[in-house]
């Protein structure tokens, strides 16, 4: 079982430096901050098998809040990249429908 | 007072189940947490402001399980077309959004965000313009089966399942 | 017996879960223009999530673990498409150009008859 479970971490570890090679290449600065955020996510992955592999359960916790911090953590970026700001709003803004 | 008292046993059920901890002083810090948030959301006057009878319905199962098998069916069709990424013809187009309430038209917007293949780009009131990964997955969501599971998960009376 | 039949299937979602990562890795290098990224994105963000959660879901039953795992799950594929809608539109507003094949000649045919010229 553990061995699964060490497989499917190098798949994601593999896919985590797809993308982190995308995220140098760019071209624009939106293909890096989708980088990041497949970066995040699969982060959020691999946080939850190391938990299991370890038996350490609390490590879940942790999965669970980095799930939550890099959503917010994505659009913050790209409103700052937008704006130049995150307190203020406006025309171009990612919130403008 | 319907809202309040709903987030608040909302919340509590959440804080239960992320805790596992159920010791005095730990359940009485986590009945202050629950107070702070019912606290801060009346302060943000965000209590009861989105409510929707469409998010309790019996329904709403039944779609997610439509919806997962489907992102699974759309996946491998991705999946093919980057392993052989000569075929892929992205395009722009246009569909319409039928629904009346605004949560259904969201709904329908991050349901076809969420089935690759697929991405929203711009949601009016009227219509809604998708980038396409290919000809099938336009052809798909042209045919407008997700919208009308849309339409039947808001319950109007014209669709059937 | 039971427990085999599950530990399988968990080995099967975890793997399953693993290949899509890679497979949508591979698309976020290789696909031509930002849109095209997007969905190979998409790949990695839902079925890879989905599939690892669920096989990790399935080795622990029924516990407070599981309920977390769950809501893991749920609140990914509830942020991903608002993330992946965000970034599209950004793209779109700051001028980014998606790439678009003519449209005539493509309506009449199959998606398998054409042959490729990207």
């Amino acid at each position: 079982m553990t061995l699964v479970m060490i497989l499917t971490t190098m798949a994601v570890f593999a896919t985590m430096g797809l993308a982190l090679v995308r995220a140098l290449k760019g071209p624009t600065v939106y293909d890096r901050i989708l980088a990041v955020n497949v970066f995040g996510t699969k982060t959020v992955l691999v946080v939850a098998l190391i938990a299991y592999i370890n038996g350490h359960d609390d490590l879940i916790d942790v999965a669970l809040v980095y799930a939550l911090i890099n959503f917010i953590a994505v659009v913050a970026v790209l409103k700052l990249t937008k704006m130049r700001d995150l307190a203020k709003a406006g025309k171009g803004d990612i919130t403008d429908g | 007072m319907r809202y309040i008292i709903s987030l608040t046993l909302v919340l509590a059920a959440l804080w239960l189940a992320v805790s596992g901890v159920y010791k005095p002083l730990i359940l009485m810090l986590g009945a202050g947490s629950v107070a702070l948030v019912v606290w801060l959301s009346l302060r943000m006057e965000v209590v009861g402001v989105e409510h929707n009878p469409v998010l309790f319905s019996w329904r709403l199962p039944l779609y997610w399980l439509w919806l997962v098998w489907q992102i699974v069916v759309t996946n491998i069709n991705v999946a093919r077309l980057i392993l052989s990424p000569g075929r892929i013809h992205p395009r722009m187009l246009s569909v319409p959004v039928p629904h009346k309430t605004a949560v259904a038209k969201v709904a329908y917007a991050n349901s076809v965000t969420l089935t690759p293949g697929t991405v929203s780009l711009l949601l009016t009131e009227k219509e809604l313009t998708v980038h396409a990964l290919d000809i099938g997955s336009a052809r798909e969501l042209e045919a407008g089966t997700m919208a009308e599971r849309i339409a039947w998960l808001e319950g109007s009376p014209t669709e059937q399942p | 017996m039971a427990e085999s039949v599950v530990d399988i299937l968990s080995w099967i979602l975890l793997l399953a879960g693993g290949a899509a990562g890679v497979i949508g890795g591979i698309g976020l290098l290789r696909f031509p223009d930002f849109y095209t990224r997007l969905h190979a994105a998409g790949v990695t963000e839902t079925l890879c999530a989905l599939a690892i959660l669920l096989g990790l879901a399935l080795q622990s039953g029924l516990s407070l673990v599981t309920v977390k795992l769950i809501m893991i799950l749920l609140f990914l594929l509830f942020t991903a498409p608002t993330a992946t809608h965000a970034l599209a539109r950004a793209a779109m507003v700051d001028g980014v150009e998606p790439e678009v094949e003519e449209e005539e000649e493509e309506s009449e045919s199959t998606p398998g008859e054409r042959p490729s010229n990207t």
